[in-house]
């Protein structure tokens, strides 16, 4: 028990290197790698990890599974891309509102010509909203497939309103011929490598905030409000506090990557909110398989890159792909993370000849189901 | 008498055209051990869903140990005293044994303090309460793996978490074997500084307490006293135990 105790020390030790060195690389070493279309590209799937990160702690671990957290993404990326409109119009009245017959700027427009405003705005509203969202949905005993569809609703109704309204929020073209960021020319590849390098310190962030969430008392309540929200009720927790703050912590993290991923892009427009997205960022986590985070993280990466590497060849393809990976996922629920941990467990009884001890971590149910319903 | 810890006053509920709860009431004073029992449909369940918060009546008052329980949210029951089992076995089947008492004993902590380690009075009072319903050789096991009776024991041991002035069991020992209902008999056995209510259906497990017995009927209270009076009882024996009520306990 003791050996055990000691080698998992260890394991828990090299996993803290590996990650770290991992860092160190994509930091320093892969800019010079990749040229700066491929760097662009992913620096844009390090936001999607972001997203499938938060999502992930929602829907594996809560069991909330959101089909609209495009909304939060796309609030995010509207809020920084605000900002990147009011520097590139120098003062003046962005192009699109003299387009739609404004004549001056609205009010709530003038704060984001700062831009550590446009940021926290980013990150806090999209947080603020999905708290009181999934606090106002569970206090109405709101649940499961329901809460489910009313994400999906929300998403059609964001993207509704973003195209109708459009002398304040560019209408279907959205907003775009951003110039400068920080008074740096936006194109620069500089800029753009500095932007990648701002994506992974903000990924690996929220990767060390998520994994202590989950692995603290509160990741395991949320596993315990999944398990038996009934149960948890009864032993005096109000449900509806625990979805408001994951869900917070989700709808921010989904901000922050939709804050990080305008300026990598350059446009900021309503698909950004929308269903299609919102489905894409559930099978990019039920791909990289629920309740481990870092499958999530893998999922959007590797979704993302096998979208681009097959569109690039076979372009009408892709489409049939992501459905055949979503039937695949609904298959093998436990998704690629489930695959790494059933070779890891395959290789451990190899060596070891016994049964594994049971982990620490709360082994997470694969819930097929729920996906098939959605 | 001193004041009761629960009073139930004159309780209906009708779910379509079905009377359930009939004006019905029903006091426990604490400490006390009560057993509900009755046929299927009396409205056993129901009345510890109404006490617990989870069914509002239709009429009636609910008073636990002072407070309006019927305006009172479910959950902030448990924080005043009032512990609910289910009939089958609720405990948090990804969780271990010792995480799923630590989650039922930690509600009054707050925001960050649940992103740190469970303090030491938390720990202790786990390290008891596995102690209590025997687990203790089971405390990292993940609570899905484990059996039907080391389920309900856990869940009882949950509610001890709570430190409950009040517990409210429905039919504890459903499925499970003779021995394993020897070992609930004694747990319960040992819990003094609570009162307890429970539905049971086993005559036998009834018997082996020192306990008065409210009969339900209909969505009424049929009869009340102690079980060598009411099993000896004509109307009871009419509507729920039969002519053997030996082999009711089945």
């Amino acid at each position: 028990m003791a050996s055990a105790a000691g080698r998992s020390r260890l394991g828990a030790a090299s996993r803290y290197l590996a990650v770290a060195v991992l860092l160190v690389v994509m930091i320093t070493v892969v800019p010079g790698l990749l040229d700066s279309f491929r760097l662009n590209l992913l620096g844009k799937y390090l936001c999607y990890a972001l997203v499938a990160l938060g999502l992930d702690l929602a829907w594996g671990y809560a069991g909330l599974l959101s089909l609209g957290q495009s909304v939060f993404f796309g609030l995010g990326a509207y809020a920084f891309g605000m900002y990147l409109k009011l520097e590139s119009a120098h003062g003046k009245l962005p192009d699109f509102m003299g387009w739609s017959g404004l004549t001056a700027l609205p009010g709530y427009w003038r704060p984001f010509a700062d831009p550590l405003f446009a940021l926290l705005i980013a990150l806090v509203l999209p947080a603020a909203f999905a708290a009181a969202f999934a606090y106002l949905l569970s206090r109405s005993r709101v649940g499961g497939v329901y809460f489910a569809i009313i994400t999906q609703a929300l998403a059609f109704i964001a993207t509704t309103l973003f195209v109708g309204q459009q002398p304040f929020t560019g209408g279907t073209n959205g907003l775009t011929d951003f110039a400068t960021i920080f008074g740096q020319p936006l194109k620069d590849p500089s800029v753009q490598v500095a932007l990648y390098r701002a994506t992974v310190i903000a990924l690996a962030i929220c990767c060390a905030l998520g994994m202590w969430l989950a692995r603290s008392r509160f990741g395991r309540l949320l596993v315990a409000m999944r398990d038996d929200e009934q149960r948890l009720r009864f032993s005096g927790y109000n449900p509806a506090l625990l979805k408001a703050a994951v869900f917070g912590v989700a709808g921010g993290m989904a901000g922050l990557a939709g804050a990080l991923y305008v300026p990598q892009v350059g446009i900021v427009n309503p698909d950004a909110l929308g269903i299609i997205l919102g489905i894409n960022m559930v099978i990019w986590v039920a791909v990289g398989g629920r309740g481990t985070l870092w499958g999530a993280v893998l999922g959007a990466l590797v979704v993302n890159g096998a979208q681009s590497a097959i569109s690039e060849q076979f372009p009408d393809i892709w489409q049939y792909g992501i459905g055949l990976l979503f039937v695949l996922a609904v298959v093998y629920p436990g998704g690629l993370a489930g695959a790494v941990q059933s070779l890891q467990g395959k290789a451990r009884r190899h060596t070891l000849a016994v049964a594994p001890p049971p982990s620490n971590l709360p082994e997470m149910e694969p819930r097929s189901v729920e996906v098939a319903q959605v | 008498m001193s004041t009761p810890l629960l009073e139930v006053r004159g309780v209906s509920i009708a779910f379509d055209l079905i009377q359930v709860l009939d004006e019905l009431s029903l006091s426990l004073q604490p400490h006390e051990l009560r057993f509900l029992i009755g046929p299927n449909g009396a409205g056993k369940t129901t009345l510890l869903d109404v006490i617990s918060g989870k069914t509002r009546p239709h009429s009636g008052h609910v008073i636990f140990d002072g407070h309006d329980a019927l305006r009172t949210p479910a959950h902030r029951l448990a924080h005043l005293g009032m512990a609910r089992k289910f009939q089958t076995p609720a405990v948090f089947t990804s969780l271990t044994v010792r995480h799923n008492l630590e989650a039922a004993g930690s509600y009054h902590e707050r925001g960050l303090d649940l992103l740190l380690p469970a303090r030491a009075r938390i720990s202790e009072k786990v390290d008891e309460v596995i102690h209590t319903i025997g687990l203790t050789a089971q405390a990292g096991t993940p609570a899905g793996v484990l059996s039907h009776g080391q389920q309900q024991w856990l869940e009882i041991g949950m509610l001890l978490m709570l430190s409950p002035k009040l517990l409210l069991l429905d039919e504890p020992v459903a499925g499970l074997t003779r021995a394993e209902r020897d070992r609930t008999s004694e747990l319960l056995h040992n819990i003094r500084n609570a009162a307890i209510l429970i539905v049971e259906h086993d005559m036998a497990f009834v018997r082996q307490f020192d306990a008065a017995v409210t009969v339900l009927h209909q969505g009424r209270v049929l009869v009340e006293g102690p079980m060598a009076t009411v099993q000896r009882d004509e109307r009871v024996i009419e509507v729920y135990l039969g002519r053997a009520p030996e082999t009711d306990a089945a």
